[in-house]
């Protein structure tokens, strides 16, 4: 390796800016790499957005309800009991009326609870920001009714609530319709991990099931 | 100083006694064969694979030409947005500011999601130097730490591990460092990956700092990108008070909308996944949610040296997906120990060297650790044309000899002993030939040098098939693209 000049009064700054404005000598200072964008932007026109949404998210083998905007309350209450949440979490803005009918007992997150007293919860039921069809994915950005981030990672159960105008054909529409000021999680299907011989194993760390409300 | 794994033979050597490892081997077909056909099955679904490609490479080269002004920009962003941003000249001196870090924080502890980057600089041996248990969260990770062992794949790093091996490590070494594995664990991926998580659980709680590299940095807003699976990483980056990110100068990309081009290629190329399970995009500090202290240290550590090389700079484009390692034959067959640093297979062969030098036998072997078969470039995702640049650091290695004609010689004979020691690897070669034989006419890679102008002459290796190797590549082993 090249021997570093260790001038100290060179900063690294200086020093690693130095260098490669050395190893680009070669390099015009009008130099413009054209970059050809003529990928896809859009899912073609005859596909279903949401219909693709809800089967690409359950390719992951996430739970996927498909609900009129009548039935969420019911559905949550439903999904909750079915996974054995007794006790859940939610962002303080949460709409009331989406666990008007869960027996579940209810936590609304002030900002307090520690990583611990989220881990003795059993689950959280978030909205989202974006929804990304061909891929399955779902985008929390910690705006309307979805919290701050460890809410929708410690507890095992993660149940979220997605508006079908949330849901875009593609990755790029997804992309475009993102703030990144805000911390943003992207999530497509439950945690998981293929490293012991390949063998798929959804559930590690993060909720190990997702259950998906798209609101009609 | 880049981490050389110590006693690591040359290429030649540590691939021979790879290959006398039946279990090894076994692993590493298997593992490379799925992710190959999964790949295939997820970027054939995709018809603007090649524009996306193109992209990708334009995206890169841009931020490489440029290199500095995207930095100086990135740096004014996460400054902005409540980070720090330190600069590293060398391994060394990213540790050290890391070590600092830790200690003004006064914690002996810190979960890590995996990272290139500090696996390069030797972070883990630095913090243990300095009296600072670093955790690694990955499974993979966690089950090359707890085995004392070293990774052999970059995105499964214990690909040479088998489920019954693995058993044996968490039962014996788990309780050493925390919550133990169950007495009656079953040898079973589901039950290993619960004890993972039981394991890792309480340090997740009580972590007060995280370490991670990044995917990218966007230079436009400030904003870090981290790709995974398990979501140890969601873990490492939001429950920690302080989060430290040790990131090469070459993860730039220039704006926030061209994560649509980067966020297609990397799942689909490297887990063969339409999307990975999760990836957290963070710019700076967010109020209320997360760490309230962000660092990010940019690291040189030979990065420039590369740079400054026109042919070489293009290994700087590459997003670590590892799909060139999973269709490469000679990876297969010898696994990732045998390069001799954390970047193996075809691109290791072409960054190691680039960022060490050529001065150690290993790395003076690794630009002839391949066939120059060409697969490699077919899948990467931001088109690095590895056997081009392959073929000119063999130029240089010799350049290098110069004077020195019989080590040079003596580089040839050793190469040449090792390609014809195995009849299967006699059979490479002769296809290679052929293929070497096109090439040369085409000129496309320029000028063969020493040794590998041998294998173009029809004496020494028979006549070219009339099937290429890539073609017989792809037919044997279910590749596409
Ligand atoms: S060189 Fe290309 S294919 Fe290989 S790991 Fe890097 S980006 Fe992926």
């Amino acid at each position: 390796m090249a021997a570093y000049s260790r001038d100290p009064a060179v900063s690294a700054r200086e020093e690693v800016l130095g260098r490669i404005r050395a190893a680009l000598a070669d390099v015009p200072p009008d130099d413009e790499v054209p970059i050809p964008r003529n990928h896809q932007r859009t899912a073609p026109p005859d596909v279903d957005v949401a219909h693709l949404f809800a089967e690409r998210v359950a390719d992951y083998r996430a739970t996927v309800h498909r609900v009129p905007a009548g039935e969420v309350a019911a559905t949550v209450a439903a999904a909750l009991a079915q996974h054995g949440v007794r006790r859940v979490v939610v962002p303080a803005d949460l709409p009331p009326e989406w666990l008007a009918a869960s027996e579940a007992e209810v936590v609304r997150d002030d900002g307090s609870l520690s990583a611990s007293a989220l881990d003795a919860l059993d689950g959280v039921v978030t909205a989202a920001a974006v929804g990304i069809a061909e891929t399955g994915t779902i985008v929390l950005d910690g705006g309307t009714a979805q919290g701050r981030r460890a809410l929708s990672l410690v507890p095992d159960t993660h149940l979220c609530v997605v508006r079908t105008d949330q849901v875009v054909g593609t990755v790029p529409e997804g992309v475009a319709r993102l703030d990144p000021v805000r911390p943003l999680t992207w999530i497509s299907g439950p945690s998981a991990t293929s490293d012991i011989e390949l063998q798929r194993v959804e559930g590690v760390h993060g909720p190990r099931t997702l259950v998906v409300l798209l609101v009609d | 100083m880049t981490a050389t794994f110590l006693g690591t033979p040359a290429f030649p050597e540590a691939a021979k006694r790879a290959l006398q490892d039946t279990q090894l081997r076994a692993n590493l077909a298997h593992a490379t064969a799925t992710i190959r056909s999964k790949r295939a099955v997820v970027v054939g679904e995709r018809p603007d694979w090649e524009e996306l490609r193109l992209a990708g490479e334009a995206l890169k080269d841009q931020v490489l030409r440029h290199l500095d002004t995207y930095l100086v920009q990135l740096e004014e962003k996460v400054t902005a947005a409540g980070g720090t941003v330190h600069w590293a000249r060398d391994a060394a001196e990213a540790n050290r500011i890391v070590v600092d870090l830790v200690r003004a924080t006064g914690e002996t502890e810190v979960v890590k999601v995996k990272s290139m980057a500090t696996q390069e600089t030797d972070l883990n041996g630095a913090l243990e130097t300095a009296g600072i248990s670093a955790w690694e969260t990955d499974l993979a990770e966690l089950i090359v730490q707890l085995g004392h062992d070293q990774p052999s794949h970059i995105l499964v790093p214990a690909i040479h591990r088998n489920r019954a091996e693995i058993r044996e490590i968490f039962l014996a070494e788990m309780g050493k460092v925390g919550e133990p594995a169950p007495p009656d664990l079953p040898a079973e991926p589901r039950a290993l990956a619960e004890a993972a998580r039981r394991h890792l659980r309480q340090k997740f709680l009580r972590a007060k700092v995280g370490i991670s590299g990044a995917n990218f940095a966007v230079a436009e807003t400030g904003s870090l990108v981290v790709v995974e699976s398990e979501g140890n990483g969601r873990m490492c980056l939001t429950l920690p008070e302080t989060l430290i990110s040790v990131v090469g100068i070459e993860k730039v990309v220039p704006t926030f909308a061209d994560l649509e081009v980067f966020l297609q290629l990397l799942p689909r190329s490297s887990t063969g996944e339409r999307m990975n399970p999760y990836t957290s995009i963070w710019t700076g500090v967010t109020p209320g949610d997360g760490p309230q202290a962000f660092h990010l240290v940019l690291v040189d550590n030979g990065r420039t040296t590369s740079l400054a090389d026109p042919v070489g700079r293009q290994a700087l484009r590459c997003i670590r997906c590892s799909a060139c390692l999973n269709v490469c034959p000679v990876y297969e067959r010898t696994g990732g120990h045998a390069y001799g640093s954390v970047y193996p297979g075809p691109i290791g062969a072409i960054l190691t060297p680039q960022l060490r030098g050529i001065e150690s036998e290993i790395d003076k072997s690794l630009p002839y650790a391949s066939s120059l078969c060409g697969a490699c470039f077919e899948v990467c995702p931001v088109r690095i044309d590895i056997p081009e640049v392959l073929v000119h650091l063999r130029a240089r290695v010799v350049d290098a000899e110069r004077g020195g004609v019989p080590s040079a010689e003596e580089l040839a004979m050793r190469s040449a002993a090792w390609m014809f020691g195995d009849h299967r690897r006699l059979e490479s070669a002769q296809r290679a030939a052929g293929l070497g034989g096109r090439l040369f006419r085409r000129g496309r890679i320029g000028r063969l040098p020493f040794p590998f102008s041998k294998w173009t002459d029809a004496r020494d290796a028979p006549v070219p098939p009339a099937e290429s190797f890539r073609a017989w590549w792809r037919r044997t082993r279910g590749t596409r693209r």
